[in-house]
């Protein structure tokens, strides 16, 4: 298994009495919440935090891009990904990702990730998204073309990567006179690609195709949603596909904390991940699933329901039980990666070990912790399935 | 309701879904974003006086939408062949918010077999200085308290609760509206500079309290179309229909009585 440190860069310092106001840390929440001075620091801060996973060996350090939010000040994450493509050593560099469907012109997402695998000689992830719901709304982009918009930007973007220009490209949503990429990718045929997604179908089955055979990368969900996901990659590449789909192809981003023992480690972590889940990445629905960008079917589902996809009210309790939040000591911790790796076959864990408000001092330890007493362990550790009647 | 016959017209692959009442001149009247509820309540009175028929729009209602239904640019020229299709020589057209914008965008395409044009709370332009609401962010019951102006109607409206297939419905119709109105928001930026072709009768009507296009629209909408009369309902939302029914009902028809 492979170990990838994962900073959001949320805005820590977010008052987080702003809920008896606003609705939401996405979209609606005015700026003015924003101090320039902490930001700053902030910025200093989590990259010091990204620099570091690579001297601790982290196998990658990832980025990823977020608009108009407190939940991630990396509206541009090419920024932050071209400063470690120079402070970094060994470390992959991952985008993961850009949001496709949300430029009018992918060229530019091309080029962006080509001077970056350029840059860093090929040490670099690149990762597609189609962008959260509140983004379509954010970067007013029509949510009813995000999936045809997000497979042309990604034809698009491969193509140039691939092909000898200058071509053409005529599209629904994108037109090029001229495709011919400058730099070319160094990476051969071109960047290693990640597909973050909390999970569907077509997607899954998308990521999976022989000609991509695309590394899914499932986020926030529980884990037995997780271990469905993972078992429709697999089975969809031995049945449909003829081929048996390697552990590196399946990846998980989980918030995860490593303390002394268990009751350190859930004394320090529950007013953060706390924070994290109730006040960072509160969205209501209307915002979180705009009309188009999902199917009728589900939307229906949720409003008979009556449901809140994103609201508040979830405690670290429920989280660590439903596998969304590892919380505990190093031996806690590990037992429950080795479930993880034998269950599912997890090949790239991205580890959230930053979340909400938890501060630099309590970062710092966490990675340390678990580089240190986890990592290793795994170091070599093959999966070791486990049936239903081992249990 | 008596006399409302459900029709299907197939038109360019699709499958058209109308409803259509009375006998007389033919009055046509395009639903907004919401469905064909705004205007159903008023189908039957206007009946007595004409040949109505309201078209549930592809997308929206019964009426599935084709692939290529992008714009509200392909819902005009679409509805282009409605009108041949139904054979209309000489029609009124009265269209509700976004049925207004598609209205406004079928005339100025060709204005020649409209007898008489009726925008109500109407989509389709923007006006600088003054948003629109955003009603893709507002919640259901926000979105009541928005539409609506009197409080017994906005009290009725939030304790209703919707049917299974209701709610599937206000979803289809919603993610058809996204598709077609989500950017620009709710307008054409070129709309603006073709209104002035509109050189046939036309009345706006609106409400004082319309949370989603404010009234300096109305007036927008009057100063762009030369000649057109103006009406204005006090201590009314975007539904004019619902809210201030009689007035509504009476005005639409003295006017469309009147256009010769």
């Amino acid at each position: 298994m492979d170990f990838y440190f994962f900073n959001l860069m949320p805005y820590g310092a977010l008052d987080l009495e702003y809920d008896k106001k606003y609705a939401s840390a996405n979209l609606l929440l005015p700026n003015s919440y924003y101090d320039p001075e902490e930001g700053h620091k902030l910025y200093t801060r989590y990259m010091d935090e990204l620099e570091y996973a690579d001297e601790l060996g982290f196998d990658g350090v990832c980025v990823n891009e977020h608009h108009q939010t407190a939940y991630g000040l990396m509206p541009t994450p090419g920024v932050i990904a071209g400063a470690l493509a120079r402070n970094t050593r060994q470390a992959k560099v991952c985008v993961l990702g850009r949001a496709l469907p949300l430029v009018n012109n992918p060229l530019m997402i091309a080029e962006e990730f080509s001077m970056l695998d350029n840059i860093t000689k090929g040490r670099f992830v690149a990762g597609f998204v189609r962008g959260l719901g509140v983004e379509y709304h954010a970067m007013g982009i029509n949510p009813a073309f995000s999936l045809e918009r997000f497979h042309e930007a990604h034809d698009l973007v491969v193509r140039a990567w691939t092909e000898i220009g200058p071509f053409a490209f005529e599209g629904k949503h994108y037109h090029l006179q001229y495709v011919n990429l400058w730099p070319r990718p160094y990476s051969k045929p071109h960047p290693e690609v990640w597909i973050p997604s909390q999970g569907s179908e077509e997607t899954i089955r998308w990521a999976a195709h022989p000609d991509r055979k695309y590394t899914y990368l499932n986020v926030y969900s529980p884990f037995s949603a997780v271990e469905q996901f993972m078992g429709m990659y697999r089975r969809v590449c031995e049945e449909d596909y003829g081929y048996e789909a390697e552990d590196r192809q399946l990846g998980l981003a989980v918030p995860i904390y490593v303390g002394e023992t268990d009751e350190i480690a859930a004394k320090e972590a529950k007013p953060h991940i706390e924070a994290f889940f109730n006040k960072f990445l509160r969205i209501p629905n209307e915002l979180l699933l705009p009309p188009g960008y999902t199917s009728i079917s589900s939307l229906k589902a949720i409003a008979l329901a009556k449901r809140e996809m994103l609201g508040g009210g979830k405690t670290m309790e429920r989280m660590n039980d439903l596998g969304m939040f590892i919380c505990g000591s190093a031996d806690t911790v590990r037992t429950r990666l080795e479930e993880f790796q034998d269950r599912i076959g997890l090949g790239q864990l991205c580890t959230i070990l930053q979340f909400g408000t938890l501060p630099h001092e309590l970062t710092r330890k966490n990675m340390e912790l678990f580089a240190a007493e986890v990592m290793p362990h795994f170091r070599g550790r093959l999966r070791r399935p486990r049936s239903e009647a081992a249990e | 309701m008596t006399g409302i016959r459900t029709e299907t017209l197939n038109v360019s692959g699709v499958a058209l879904t109308l409803r259509r009442a009375g006998e007389g001149e033919t009055l046509l009247l395009l639903h907004g974003a919401n469905g064909n509820a705004s205007w159903l309540p008023v189908v039957e009175s206007l009946s007595a006086n004409y040949d109505v028929i309201l078209p549930d729009h592809p997308g929206f209602g019964d009426t599935d939408a084709p692939d290529w239904m992008d714009s509200i640019s392909d819902m005009a020229y679409f509805y282009l062949d409605v009108i041949e299709s139904l054979g209309l020589e000489s029609f009124h057209l009265a269209g509700h918010s976004m049925g207004g914008w598609i209205a406004a965008e079928i005339a100025v395409r060709d204005r020649h077999r409209i007898k008489s044009l009726t925008l109500v709370s109407s989509a389709g332009i923007w006006v600088n200085g003054t948003p629109m609401g955003d009603l893709f962010a507002w919640s259901p019951q926000e979105t009541v308290r928005r539409v609506f102006a009197r409080q017994p109607v906005i009290d009725e409206m939030l304790a209703y609760e919707p049917s299974e297939e209701e709610i599937g419905m206000m979803l289809k119709n919603r993610q058809m509206a996204a598709r077609l109105c989500w950017s620009p928001r709710l307008h054409n930026p070129d709309l603006g500079k073709w209104l002035h072709r509109l050189k046939l009768p036309t009345l706006i009507i609106w409400g004082d309290s319309d949370g989603i296009f404010p009234e300096p629209y109305a007036h927008a909408y009057h100063e762009l179309i030369p000649g057109s009369e103006l009406e204005i309902y006090e201590d009314c939302g975007h539904v004019p229909m619902a809210e201030a029914r009689d007035a509504f009902l009476s005005r639409l028809l003295t006017f469309t009585g009147g256009a010769a």
